[in-house]
């Protein structure tokens, strides 16, 4: 046992070492397209990158308000490619760490992990809005019954299929992948269903924390350029104090400002639903209270400034503050974890995606944080529990148990007067 | 192999010591590191032997027998005594059973997150033991609050401290969690970053594993007793079934992974498991204090298992299969529906269990440890006896909620008091129609 060293030992140390002896993964090709490089071949090189920069922002934002006007079900396959992606930078990562690309069924597992847990999630969420349609189809009823069970299966033959594939020498790495696909996918997958859940609930509640991150981003770096002086943090030291600050204000108020503009339209401020009628996603409701406009008068100090009684403002806005807020306090932190962990392993950007930017999760780095956020915020502060989720799992009861649960809300709802008592059904 | 596992077993703590010293002297060669990098490694390679717990007591009354019987004798006094042990707890009630597995999920977490140092050598990481236990009373108190939140529900809504942090729970366990991660954030130092990470990650997946399944359990168990000891139960008769038929009859190797494990214990284990949880499932089921849910009784402020059998625990008429009916002579059989799950319990706890066993040997050997830790003298740490009973817990809980209850009434009342009125009026409406659809629901029942 002394003379054959494992493989596992051997990349086993990289683990005790300090950072400083771990050799560089090598960087990958430049990805950026023909067309720009010519465009721009007469500029010097810091100038070209700043405008391969500028150019890439506004073609993703551009990108963002298409998707938007396209309506909800590209949304969510948008979310869903980026989940993907996401995953797959992060698993690639590991892989080059770990010199691991040769380990037996690893790539075909990490991706059956990633199909399965997106089949719980997608199961547990998104049938609960297309109840209407799923009570048509009878092997639906039987996918949903017993949905828990199915993805427990599918989840066990995985688990099975890695404890069999465990090499002699290869040990401690596979635990490794294992271990690096589980945290991704916790990362990665659970967030992306709360932005689907939160889009859902009313697509402002999608665009305001994304924008209200990105534009803290923005606001930041141009502070932090025009004013920037105090470090902020060791671990980014192109950030500052004076671009963190400055950030705040501006996303407040730019949230404050996005909060009004799209509380005035259904399309946005409606939950989404499927109408099995017409097949399709529909935005129409009656706003609730938070999208209508109410008058609130104003404390003394700002009476003097505005020199008015009382403004008229969504009550939507105030919760917009303490979304912005959050983007902007507690947002950063992603993206100094996500620092941290390019360091850790020396990498300088995710991929090389998007040219200028690098990787999908580079871009995505600040909303992960933020998403679980809103949904969390939304759960507590704004509605209770989804009702087409009570819905369907009313049904799902044995009969005589919804025959009780029948009889206690009829005699609740008569007694808080919703529902008039009635001689005849 | 008889021979192998008694030699094996006996001179395993001595002769690890050997192994890795052996090992950690070829790898201070490597690559020409400095002194001080090498013997940090060598540190972190052999992870230092607990010292021998074997009360002294044993030690005296055994002291006459040669070592490898010593230690038969020692691993099967240990097993009686923690049989017995669980045997106690359970007359001692669900509360006592809810504290004991609320302590073994500690005592696996921490067990595990030792190992973590040990092959990282990052005992002195700043901050990061604090982290760990602060991460798991976080995750602890996010899922205790959902669980108390379901069962305590008339508590809570008495007492408003209660019902506050109960309305509020997701929120507040988010900001705690919240806070942990700015700490960590904040606690990265410039040298220690991937170990730093891979703490991270490593916390973050014993989490996974160890609190989200010593829930289940708890969830398990507040369905009934017997939901509880059953599979437990199970998952243990495999062990020592498929120990012994391996014992007597082993002779083809079942994975690489665990050399000691047969064939023949494998199988023989599984049909003795089938047996066995048909018989315990027939015992059990004839009492009340197994077969109720747990409540929490608001006027005695204690547990109370007292209620009208489900139909799963009355005894029913079978019909013997024409295979059976000559070979046993009888046309109809009474047995409980509830046996009929066991089965399903005990064939899961036979034949997939043995890979939460094969897991737990592939990490303990990617590791290079032995034993989880030294807490029970002759079996190991508790993780050792606990890594086979993860999977049946989760098991167990997707089979109650896919197979015996749908979701839980009493919540879902509770749900819709908290709707708003038109929704209410919506999912009423909708309920009815179903329900007449359905025949249950006409005008002679509506008038109570």
């Amino acid at each position: 046992m002394g003379e054959e060293t494992d493989i596992d030992d051997r990349y086993g140390d990289l683990d005790s070492r300090t950072d400083s002896d771990i050799p560089e993964i090598p960087p990958s090709l430049d990805r950026t397209p023909e067309i720009l490089k010519k465009a721009l071949s007469g500029l010097s090189s810091r100038w070209k990158n700043w405008w391969i920069r500028g150019i890439l922002t506004l073609t993703m934002i551009s990108l963002f308000f298409l998707i938007i006007y396209m309506g909800s079900f590209m949304l969510m396959l948008l979310v869903l490619s980026i989940q993907v992606k996401c995953f797959h930078e992060i698993i690639t990562i590991g892989y080059r760490v770990y010199h691991s690309y040769d380990l037996p069924w690893f790539r075909t597992l990490s991706w059956y992990f990633l199909l399965c847990v997106n089949y719980f999630f997608y199961g547990e969420t998104v049938a609960d809005y297309f109840a209407t349609f799923v009570q048509r189809e009878e092997q639906l009823q039987f996918l949903i019954r017993y949905h828990r069970f199915i993805s427990f299966a599918l989840y066990l033959a995985g688990f099975c299929m890695f404890v069999l594939s465990l090499v002699k020498k290869h040990y401690r790495l596979q635990f490794y992948m294992f271990a690096w696909t589980h945290v991704t996918l916790l990362i990665t997958v659970t967030q992306s269903h709360l932005v689907i859940q939160n889009l859902f609930e009313g697509m402002i509640w999608f665009l305001v924390p994304i924008s209200s991150v990105i534009c803290n981003d923005i606001t930041a770096y141009i502070f932090g350029f025009f004013f920037g002086r105090t470090p902020l943090i060791k671990l980014s030291p192109k950030k500052t104090w004076e671009g963190f600050i400055g950030g705040f204000f501006s996303t407040v108020i730019f949230g404050f400002i996005a909060a009004y503009v799209l509380s005035k339209y259904q399309y946005f401020v409606c939950p989404v639903e499927y109408r099995s009628d017409v097949n399709s996603f529909v935005t129409e409701c009656e706003p609730s209270e938070l999208f209508q406009l109410q008058s609130y008068s104003l404390p003394p100090f700002l009476k003097a400034v505005l020199r008015r009684e009382t403004v008229s403002m969504y009550p939507f806005q105030i919760h917009s503050i303490a979304l912005s807020t959050f983007a902007s306090l507690i947002g950063p932190f992603g993206g100094f974890f996500a620092s941290g962990f390019k360091r850790a392993f020396k990498i300088k950007d995710f991929a090389n995606t998007i040219p200028g930017h690098g990787g999908i999760m580079d871009r995505f780095d600040c909303q992960y944080l933020m998403a679980t956020f809103v949904h969390v915020y939304i759960t507590s502060f704004i509605r209770g529990p989804n009702p087409s989720k009570v819905l369907q799992q009313l049904l799902v009861l044995q009969p005589e148990q919804q025959l009780n649960i029948y009889k206690t809300l009829k005699t609740h709802l008569i007694e808080k007067g919703i529902l008039q008592p009635t001689l005849k059904v | 192999m008889h021979e192998t596992s008694a030699r094996a077993w006996c001179t395993g703590k001595t002769q690890r010591n050997l192994v890795e010293r052996e090992e950690s002297e070829s790898e201070a060669k490597v690559d020409g590191e400095t002194a001080s990098d090498s013997e940090s490694r060598v540190e972190a390679v052999s992870l230092p032997p607990s010292a021998d717990d074997t009360p002294e007591v044993l030690n005296r009354a055994l002291s006459s027998l040669s070592s490898r019987w010593k230690n038969w004798w020692v691993r099967g006094i240990l097993t009686l005594a923690m049989i017995a042990f669980f045997f106690i707890i359970i007359y001692l009630g669900p509360m006592v059973l809810m504290m004991i597995v609320m302590c073994v999920q500690i005592k696996c977490f921490h067990e595990i997150i030792t190992i973590g140092y040990n092959v990282y050598h990052s005992y002195d990481l700043p901050w990061f033991r604090t982290l760990s236990w602060y991460f798991l009373l976080c995750v602890n108190y996010f899922f205790y609050g959902e669980t108390v939140t379901d069962y305590f529900f008339t508590l809570v809504q008495r007492e408003e401290p209660l019902r506050i942090l109960s309305k509020y729970h997701r929120f507040i366990s988010f900001t705690l969690y919240l806070t942990g991660f700015c700490m960590f954030v904040l606690s990265l130092v410039k040298k220690h970053y991937r170990l730093q990470f891979y703490m991270f990650g490593w916390t973050h997946v014993t989490l996974l594993i160890v609190v989200t399944q010593s829930h289940l359990v708890i969830h398990n168990l507040f369905e009934g007793m017997i939901w509880f000891i059953v599979p437990i139960s199970c998952v243990i008769c495999n062990d020592i079934m498929a120990y012994m038929f391996g014992f007597f009859f082993g002779r083809t190797p079942l994975i690489k992974l665990s050399p000691k494990k047969t064939w023949e214990g494998f199988i023989g284990g599984f049909f003795a498991t089938v047996v066995f949880g048909l018989l315990l499932s027939y015992v059990m089921s004839g009492y009340r204090c197994f077969v109720c849910p747990v409540e929490y009784n608001n006027d005695t402020n204690s547990f109370t298992v007292d209620c009208e059998p489900s139909g799963l625990f009355r005894l029913q008429e079978y019909n013997i299969p024409g295979v059976i009916q000559s070979i046993i002579g009888w046309k109809t059989v009474r047995m409980y529906p509830f046996q009929i799950h066991s089965i399903a319990l005990s064939t899961f706890a036979s034949l997939i269990g043995p890979f939460g066993g094969f897991f737990a040997s592939g990490f303990k050997r990617a590791f290079k440890i032995k034993d989880f830790a030294n807490t029970i003298p002759g079996h190991g740490g508790i993780m050792d006896r606990f890594d086979c009973q993860y999977l049946m817990a989760t098991f167990v809980n997707v089979y109650i909620a896919s197979f015996i209850r749908g979701p839980n009434p009493s919540k879902l009342v509770q749900q819709f008091l908290t709707l708003r009125p038109d929704q209410q009026l919506h999912i009423f409406n909708t309920l009815k129609s179903h329900l007449t659809d359905k025949g249950m629901l006409t005008a002679a029942t509506e008038d109570k």
